[in-house]
Formats: structure tokens, sequence, C-alpha cells
């Protein structure tokens, strides 16, 4: 049963000559919401972009180790296009193209080939439903996206994100940017994701580690210090630097 | 504590100066800019009511429909500029200005754009460095040598690749358009540039994390997203062609008759006003040409509506 979809081995990432990640071994389960967790400046971004390498658009990074995606090293033996296909990314801030609705949620199937009208009147359908807002756009697919409220563009985001069918979705603090409310959805919808997605999500809200997620790794200063069930290392981590940033004992 | 104590002092004695000679100096300044603001408009104010004060009674006299788009016919002959005999149409010029223009445009704006494009996203650094100061160092050649270089590169290559039967000898409308063409490319790339650079990453990051190519999400999503700044390009681009005088008049051949061809001699509203005032007798002949520098103002005022309507537009 425990698939793993991720494993990463002895991961180092530098900055110019700043290591940001140290020595990382993780490995992410299929069809499972792993959440990453640490105070600012940990590298939970920076590690999450090694997933589906966006750190290749930022100069000077130099990356050992191995990620690997279904047994494939996705830094050599796969595609950086097919990868991101098959490893979507859902930003901080919402990050809507400037451009219809429809046009938004089909940027990604287009991107890969799909023309028929009738395909992708589709996919921008069914991908709206799994992100819980084909209720809110289905009146409004012509119209700007950017009209579309702030928990609304993201959940939008999540929808383009889902039209090239990935198989692992990242979301770098998807709700931070969001109130409550749209809070609620965004993780209700991870919910429902989970049973087709691997979901990987990092967040700065021990609550919503908490009331999500399967897995939670604690990042320290560019360490993973700690990986394992949510309910354990929110109950009863094994490390003590872990179970201070939980209970808030932490900068 | 002492720190604290040192900076309550410091903010004091800040107020106290505001009050004496920072106020003063304040007004000064204010009205060292105003002086300037008013200098510009009234530089504008002046020109604007000196040309039409000379062209405009004139324009009047000989028709504005009859000066812009008329002909005269005297005995089956066709005329169209006879100071001597008072015949005044500018149609000729008109066209061949809009034609020079067009065809700059046809060529320098997609030229200008993919250069844009390639050095804000495609070129390495090292190329980058050397292509931005080579499209500044356009940009700042004087017209006369863009002209010069067009009488002695192109309009021989013209003259020879049409079999060396050119009346004009190679001086022609394609001289005008490929010279004009090369001289708007730093306006169209630099403007262009900004706009394509001032696209958020968020849009470029979003694109490529779905597996787009580079290539895609630049034409795709940033282009897109660029688009009315590069519209903007485009317009000031226009208005440099339509504009440019001395480079033109070295190379366009400067015949006034109806542009038929591209590899015919014209004259451009602009070269007809250079070439003729130096010797245009005062009275209907120069005041003529002052009515031309109106037409010419009101195509360049079209164009600068045309540029902030796009920009307020386009940009929402
Ligand atoms: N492009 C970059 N160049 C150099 N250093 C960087 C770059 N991006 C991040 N860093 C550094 O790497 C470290 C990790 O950054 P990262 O953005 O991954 O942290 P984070 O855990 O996501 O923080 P936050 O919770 O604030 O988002 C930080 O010290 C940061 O300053
Ligand atoms: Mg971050």
């Amino acid at each position: 049963m425990n698939n793993m979809k991720i494993t990463v081995k002895d991961l180092n990432l530098y900055y110019g000559d700043f290591q940001a990640l140290k020595n990382i071994n993780i490995d992410i389960e299929e069809r499972k919401i792993t959440a990453l967790i640490g105070p600012s400046g940990c590298g939970k971004s920076t590690f999450i972009k090694t997933l589906n390498r966006m750190n290749d658009l930022i100069e000077g990074v130099k990356i050992d180790g191995n990620v690997m995606l279904d047994g494939e090293d996705i830094y050599k033996d796969v595609d950086v296009i097919k990868l991101r296909k098959r490893v979507g990314m859902v930003f901080q801030k919402p990050n809507p193209f400037p451009m219809s609705v429809y046009d938004n949620v089909a940027y990604g199937p287009r991107s890969h080939g799909v023309k028929k009208k009738s395909i992708l009147d589709e996919i921008v359908e069914k991908s709206l439903r799994s992100a819980a807002i084909w209720d809110e756009a289905k009146d409004r697919l012509k119209k700007n996206a950017l009209g579309f409220s702030g928990g609304q563009q993201q959940r939008l985001c999540i929808a383009r994100a889902l039209a090239v069918e990935p198989e692992v979705l990242l979301m770098d603090e998807p709700t931070s940017a969001l109130d409550p409310i749209a809070t609620g959805r965004i993780e209700e919808l991870t919910e429902d994701l989970k049973k087709e997605y691997t979901i990987v999500i990092v967040t700065h809200s021990m609550q919503q580690a908490g009331r999500i997620s399967d897995k939670t790794a604690f990042f320290l200063l560019g360490d993973l210090i700690e990986m394992g069930d949510t309910k354990k290392i929110f109950s009863n981590p094994d490390d003590k630097r872990t179970e201070d940033y939980i209970t808030g004992r932490f900068g | 504590m002492e720190r604290v104590d040192n900076s309550n002092i410091s903010q004091a004695s800040l107020n106290m100066k505001k009050s004496k000679s920072t106020v003063l100096w304040e007004k000064f300044v204010e009205k060292i800019f105003f002086i300037s603001a008013c200098m510009a408009i009234i530089s504008i104010a002046t020109i604007t009511i000196f040309i039409f004060a000379k062209g405009g009674p004139a324009m009047l006299e000989i028709g504005i429909f009859n000066f812009m788009f008329g002909t005269t016919e005297l005995g089956g002959k066709v005329y169209l500029w006879q100071p001597g005999a008072d015949i005044y149409h500018i149609i000729t010029m008109i066209l061949s200005s809009i034609y020079i223009t067009l065809g700059a445009i046809i060529i320098g704006v997609p030229i200008g754009i993919l250069t844009a494009v390639f050095i804000a996203e495609i070129a390495p650094k090292w190329l980058v460095k050397i292509m931005k100061p080579a499209v500044e160092l356009l940009a700042g050649i004087p017209s006369v040598v863009y002209g010069f270089f067009g009488l002695i590169i192109i309009v021989p290559m013209i003259y020879e690749a049409y079999g060396r039967q050119l009346k004009g000898g190679g001086n022609s409308m394609l001289a005008a358009i490929i010279i004009l063409s090369i001289m708007i490319l730093p306006t169209i790339i630099n403007i262009s540039i900004a706009a394509i650079k001032a696209v958020p990453i968020e849009y470029k990051e979003g694109s490529l994390a779905m597996g787009a190519t580079h290539i895609q999400t630049i034409f795709k999503v940033m282009i897109p997203a660029a688009k009315s700044g590069i519209f903007a390009a485009v317009i000031l681009g226009i208005g440099r062609a339509i504009g440019e005088t001395m480079a033109v008049i070295l190379v366009a051949g400067n015949s006034i008759k109806f542009p038929t061809s591209i590899s015919d001699s014209v004259r451009p509203m602009t070269a007809h006003i250079a070439l003729e005032m130096s010797y245009a007798s005062p009275g209907l002949h120069e005041n003529s040409l002052f009515a031309t520098g109106i037409v010419l103002f009101v195509f360049i005022m079209l164009l600068n509506i045309a540029l902030n309507f796009i920009t307020h537009k386009v940009g929402e």
C-alpha cells in the first residue's frame, strides 16, 4: 500500500556559496498529503521547487543528490517539460494569467498540443469542478480571470494546474494570501484531491498542517529535522526542536 | 538610552530648521519647477500658433480639400505643385509619407519586437551586454549619418538589384523604407524590452510550472501581458518614421509624383518642407509649406491620441 511517489536522496542545494538544503532525505507517499513546516528561511520553498525543477530558473543554483519520481531521476532521466506536466505547482500568490478564465485553464492542455474545442471544453469543466470553482466560474468563462477574488483566483490556479492532469501537486503556502473562509475551501479541496493526486504543501499554519496532512516534515536552517506521520509529529515528536517549533516556543 | 536621547535632539533641530530656511528653499525650488514646466508648454504653444497662423490662411485660400487631396488638370496634363502658377497639392507627399511609414513599420516592428524578446528573455548575459549598448548607440546616431549610409550603401544596392534601370539611380521609396526601418528599431526595441521586463515573474513561473516551454511562455503569456507597452513602442516608432526628414531627403529621390511602385522616387511631407523652405518666396508658396506642416502636425497629434487611448484601454 505504501507506495513512494517521490524519493529524495542526499539532496544538497546551493545558491552560489550559500547552502540552502543540507543532505535531505525524504520519501513522499503516493496519494497522501505531505506538509512541509519550519520557520521562515529554512528552505521549504527551495525544497518544494526542487521537485519540479523550478529552481532551474534561478541563476547560480547548484544541486547534487537524487530526486526520483516513480524511480526515475528527474534531474537526469526526465525531460523537464514532461516532468512539470507530471508535477504541477500552485504558488503562494494566486497568479492567474491576464486572460479569460477559460483560456487560463485551457492554457496547459493547449501548450501540450490539445487543439480540439470539444476536448478543451471538457477538460476546462472537469478541472474547474475538481477545483471546486465550477459554480462560480461557469457563467464567467469568457471574463478576465483577474476579476475573481483572491480565493477564487487561487482555486482557478489549482484548476489550471489540474488541467494538465499532473500526478503530483506542489503547493507553496497556497492559502497565506487568503481569508479564513477561502482557506477553508482550499483545505476541503485538498482532502478531495488527495484521492487522485499526491500533494506536497508548504504551510506556516500548524493548524493547517495538523488538519489536512498525513505526513509532516519539519525543516530548520536547511536541515530536515524530522519527518513522520502528522499525528506523531504533533503529539509526540522525537526531536526537541520540532516540539519547540510546534508549540510555538520558537522564533 | 543615550542613543534615544540623541535622536530626539537631532529630530528637534531638524524641525527647527524646517520652519525657517527650508520653507523658503522649498518655495524657491517649486518656482523653478513651475518655470521649467511653463517653458515646455510655452514652446509647444508658440510653435503650434506660429504654424497655424502662417499655414492656416494659406490652407483656407487654397481650400483644405483641394490642398490635401486635389490635383489640377491643364491641357490634359496633371499638375501637383507649381508655385509659379499658384498650384499647391500635397496628395503625393501625404501618400509618400504614409507609404514609407507603413513600409518601415512592416519591416521594423517584427524585427524590433523579436530583438526585444531575444534581449529580454533569451540571450545569454554576455550577449546582452553587447547588444543593449549597440541598440542604444543606434538610437544616438544622427539621422544625417543614416541618410549618408543609405546613400552610399543601400541606394546603389537597389540600383543594381533593379538592373540599373531606375531613373532615380536607386533613390526610392524602398531605400527610404529600409533606412527608416533601421532608424525606428532602437525605439521599438528599448520600449518593448521595458514592457517585457515589466511582466510579473509570477506569470512566467505559472506558465513554466505547467510544462509550457520557454518559447510558448514568451508568446502566449509574456507578450500578451506586455501588449500595451509594445503598442506604445510601435506608435512611437511610427511617430519617428513619419517625422524623419534628413535621412529621407538623402535617399528617397524627392520627385513630386504619385508613388506607384516601391522603386519610385518619392517626396514625403517632411522632405518637401525642408527642401522648399530654403528658396520659397514669401507669400502663398512659403505659407503653403507651413500648411504642409499643419497636416504633418495633425498626423502626429492623431498618433499621440492613439497612443494615449491604447495605453489606457489595453492596459486595463
Ligand atoms: N534566489 C535565491 N538566491 C539566494 N538565496 C536564496 C534564494 N532563494 C532563497 N534563498 C535563501 O535560501 C534560504 C531558504 O529560502 P526559502 O525561500 O526556501 O525559505 P522558506 O522556508 O520558503 O521561507 P518562507 O517561509 O519565508 O517562505 C533562505 O536563507 C533564503 O535567503
Ligand atoms: Mg517560502
